[in-house]
């Protein structure tokens, strides 16, 4: 039995050590938010927080979690998120929305290290993030807001 | 309350659907996919009644929730067709809702696809509009009257804004929520009077997205997130090529994997059901299958373009000519000629292709999925599971991505789900799911086509002759659509865009080749146009070009009899300065015009060309789709048209060797990416015209737009797709 604390909950969670984060997320703990594109690691859309920084789930074996705290879409908060997140709805990004989730991990990580982001430094931090809807117009223009909403 | 009416089940209505096969269930298809305006024998889209309970519902609560008969794959039309309905309506935006409608074709079809409910064609906000609009103006005149006689005074006193009933000579109002019940017992008004275009308070305004906070904070449910009670996950091995099957199977080191369910053996490969994905994958790894080749396509794709190459040095089927071509161009004071290939294309929606289903204790199915051809699919699954279609319910979810290929005209991944169901007698809900491998290595791409053009121009320039031949696998060729798409061999898929060119030219022939391999193709978002406007729109530049005449000059002398396409030419070359193009060495601007799905759309695509690279800097478009409905939402597709099919102008390509696709992620199959992506404008042409759609016709010009570019700042004609770049030689 593995022990996973997901958002603040502890979860027990009898897996294969070697089972990725994505699918204990997914499938054991039915939080949905997190998504599955390719498990390779070439899409970003299964990032989530492991202690504030976005990782990709489908890479993260549940055996190496130990005692890291996971934070998912549906978890995430905090001043930058709810930048992140309002930019994001005042903005319009979202066109299928199924990279979303992953965009918006990504986004918020690179805004907590980072409050002033350029145009370089968004396209070094999303590159990872694949949108094949190709809402990357507006999603570079949702960091920047948010990035002037966070002052 | 005004109810939705329950989906009718009534045999007589559905008595073509009896028997299950697709093709059954076609009877009546069309495919209307041209402005309704210009269609010799389309529907006459106004003259569909109200029905109000149909499409709207208004709760207690104050709710108004427009039904969506529709997919929404990202194109945005729960918000397009939720304020065509809302505005005739008088609601206020904030109380709006959207939900799936179920599959019911009597009160849910497409009314351009005949009998049959489904999304595509970029059709959904064309022929909604009148239908949503009745809808709408019906409901609000019964909340009037509703009003009307609780207060006991005359309708015509009573006025409608913002969700608010109000009569202010007596100061009394009402919420819809507060008069919904007694509206829904009065008889549907049949001819409810719609608005002035000036009354409009929604329509033609930026409403926000509807979806934008469910897809910002993880609560959005695509069907791969559907979880029943019970459920169990599965994996299908697929043959490694197109059309071979199962010889033998030796499961015993997959049944070994713990959490596995079942391995069962299903028409189109192997299925793997286990407790979790995970486990279904790794047991699928463990699984031993021998395949039988015999009747798979085994040939590379590089041999099927060679073949293709040959075959069309053959005179075709005629898909449209005038004059002698042949002939004129001979006459000609010069003639160019050029090819053109492009390869098969994944369509790669972020969302692997899924599906659930659950048996029900009485025996009827639940179908969860991104349920893009409504119809088909419930018949489809239903003929698999040996039951009448009423016995099978949809239920449409979020699709993440589609760009066609959730449409499948036999429904493929319902059917591979139905069929595991039935090979385990439905013990519980079983989750079909698709890697991405399965999902990119799976076929129904974008047909690999070619074409060739000839044409002349006389000594003025101007264009005397066009010869032009296309060989491609036909889409609807073998399908259960065959009969009412493909017209004398011809399938007006393949050609659209080429042989009904608005181009003025004298003399001219379009011939068609089918190509015929073992390899499933599909549309790709704007279908036949992914390849005839980018032939069309090179090799009208390469004439300006011979002629002396600037590309958008020449073009506006073509335009004519076309004054929509004219006007989104000159609207995107002023916004875009194409009188003040950059001289710099290395940079380009290149322009492209096209009609697709009776939507009007050009593109200016500024570019920095150097030794192997392009670097698209800026794209302008005009569009001219009717009336706006939501302008941003429009703005939004033609954005994202340029980010999805930036990577297929740059190097995307499916490529067989021996029969076996080579490219199963997107490590080998890149799409477009944060650092690649032009800025992109968007204008949009005010107009007063039924609106068409937006989904699909931003994508057509951008290829031709962006290698004219890069001619302009190069003299290097890139004419096949993917841009050959490493033959590119910077200025």
């Amino acid at each position: 039995m593995l022990k996973l604390t997901v958002n603040g909950v502890p979860h027990d969670v009898d897996a294969d050590p070697e089972m990725p984060l994505l699918w204990a997320i997914r499938d054991r703990l039915n939080m949905t938010g997190t998504k599955y594109g390719c498990g390779i690691a070439q899409c970003g859309a299964c990032t989530v927080h492991m202690d504030g920084q976005p990782v990709r789930s489908c890479q993260t074996r549940i055996g190496d979690v130990g005692e890291a705290k996971i934070t998912t879409i549906e978890g995430v908060s905090g001043k930058v998120a709810e930048a992140v997140q309002g930019a994001w709805r005042n903005l319009d990004v979202v066109q299928c929305g199924y990279c979303q989730s992953g965009q918006i991990m990504s986004a918020i990580g690179l805004l907590t290290d980072n409050p002033k982001p350029s145009d370089a430094d968004i396209d070094g931090a999303m590159e990872g993030n694949i949108c094949r809807c190709g809402t990357y117009q507006r999603i570079r223009a949702a960091i920047h807001e948010a990035a002037r909403t966070l002052g | 309350m005004l109810k939705i009416a329950r989906p009718s089940a009534t045999p007589s209505r559905r008595a073509f659907l009896a028997g299950g096969a697709a093709g059954a269930i076609l009877i009546g298809f069309r495919l209307d996919l041209r402005n309704p305006a210009h269609a010799a024998a389309g529907p006459d889209l106004s003259k569909v009644p109200a029905q109000p309970n149909a499409f709207v519902r208004i709760a207690a609560d104050d709710t108004v929730t427009v039904m969506i008969k529709h997919l929404d794959m990202g194109q945005g039309n729960t918000t397009g067709l939720a304020t065509i309905l809302a505005d005739e309506l008088d609601a206020d935006w904030a109380q709006v809702r959207t939900a799936f409608a179920p599959a019911d074709a009597a009160l849910y079809n497409n009314l351009l696809m005949g009998p049959v409910q489904g999304t595509g064609g970029s059709t959904a906000i064309a022929n909604s509009w009148f239908q949503l609009r009745k809808a709408g103006a019906a409901a609000r005149a019964m909340l009037v009257t509703a009003a009307s006689s609780q207060w006991t005074v005359p309708a015509s006193e009573i006025t409608v804004a913002k969700g608010v009933v109000r009569h202010a000579a007596s100061n009394r109002e009402a919420r819809f929520g507060q008069l919904a019940e007694s509206a829904a017992s009065l008889p549907v008004p049949q001819e409810p009077r719609l608005k002035d275009p000036s009354a409009w308070t929604l329509i033609g305004k930026k409403g926000h997205r509807l979806d934008s906070i469910a897809k910002t904070d993880g609560s959005a449910i695509y069907s791969l997130d559907i979880r029943r009670p019970g459920q169990v996950t599965a994996l299908v091995a697929h043959p490694p090529r197109f059309g071979a099957t199962v010889k033998r199977v030796d499961d015993a080191a997959a049944k070994a994997v713990p959490g596995v369910v079942a391995v069962v053996k299903i028409p189109s490969g192997v299925a793997v059901i286990a407790r979790d994905t995970w486990t279904a994958k790794k047991a699928r790894e463990a699984l031993k299958v021998e395949w039988d080749d015999s009747a798979a396509e085994s040939r590379s794709s590089d041999k099927i373009l060679a073949e293709y190459r040959e075959i069309a040095k053959k005179p075709g089927l005629v898909a449209s000519q005038a004059g002698d071509a042949d002939a004129a161009i001979k006459g000609s004071a010069k003639v160019l000629e050029a090819e053109f290939s492009f390869p098969y294309l994944a369509h790669a929606a972020m969302e692997p292709l899924n599906c659930t289903i659950e048996r029900a204790s009485d025996g009827t199915f639940d179908v969860y999925a991104g349920c893009q051809l409504q119809t088909v699919e419930q018949a489809v699954v239903a003929a698999t599971l040996g039951v009448t279609p009423n016995k099978v319910r949809l239920h449409t979810q979020w699709a993440g991505g589609s760009f066609g290929r959730r449409a499948t005209p036999g429904a493929d991944y319902f059917a591979e789900a139905a069929s595991i169901v039935a090979a385990w007698d439905g013990k519980a809900p079983v989750h079909l799911v698709w890697t991405r491998e399965d999902d990119m290595a799976g076929g129904y791409y974008r047909p690999t086509v070619y074409h060739t053009i000839k044409a002349g121009i006389d000594a003025k320039g101007a264009v005397t002759g066009w010869r032009h031949t296309i060989v491609g696998k036909s889409i609807m060729i073998g399908s259960p659509f065959e009969a009412m798409i493909v017209k004398n061999g011809i399938d007006a898929t393949t050609v659209e865009g080429a042989s009904d060119t608005p181009y003025q030219i004298p003399a001219y022939r379009f011939d068609v080749h089918n190509g015929r391999e073992g390899v499933p193709v599909l549309w790709w978002r704007s279908v036949g146009h992914t390849h005839t406007a980018h032939a069309m729109e090179v090799f009208i530049d390469e004439l300006a070009h011979a002629a002396g005449a600037d590309p958008v000059a020449y073009r506006l002398g073509l335009l004519g009899r076309a004054p929509r396409l004219s006007a989104v030419l000159k609207l995107a070359a002023k916004e875009a300065g194409w009188d003040r193009k950059p001289t710099e060495k290395g940079r380009g601007y290149g322009v492209a015009v096209h009609e697709s799905f009776g939507s009007y759309v050009a593109m200016v695509a500024d570019v920095t060309a150097g030794d192997s690279s392009v670097k698209v800097n800026r794209i302008v478009a005009a569009v001219d789709v009717g009336v706006p409905v939501n302008p941003d939402v429009i703005r939004a597709q033609v954005e994202g048209a340029v980010g999805f099919a930036l990577s297929a102008v740059l190097r995307n390509r499916i490529t067989l060797k021996d029969g076996v696709v080579q490219e199963t992620n997107f490590d080998s199959y890149q799409p477009t990416r944060m650092p690649e992506m032009p800025q992109v404008e968007v204008h949009i042409m005010p107009s007063s015209e039924a609106p068409t759609g937006i989904g699909e016709p931003g994508v057509p010009v951008l290829a031709p737009a962006i290698s004219n570019a890069v001619f302009s700042a190069t003299g290097q004609r890139l004419r096949s797709l993917p841009l050959d770049l490493a033959g590119l030689k910077g200025a």
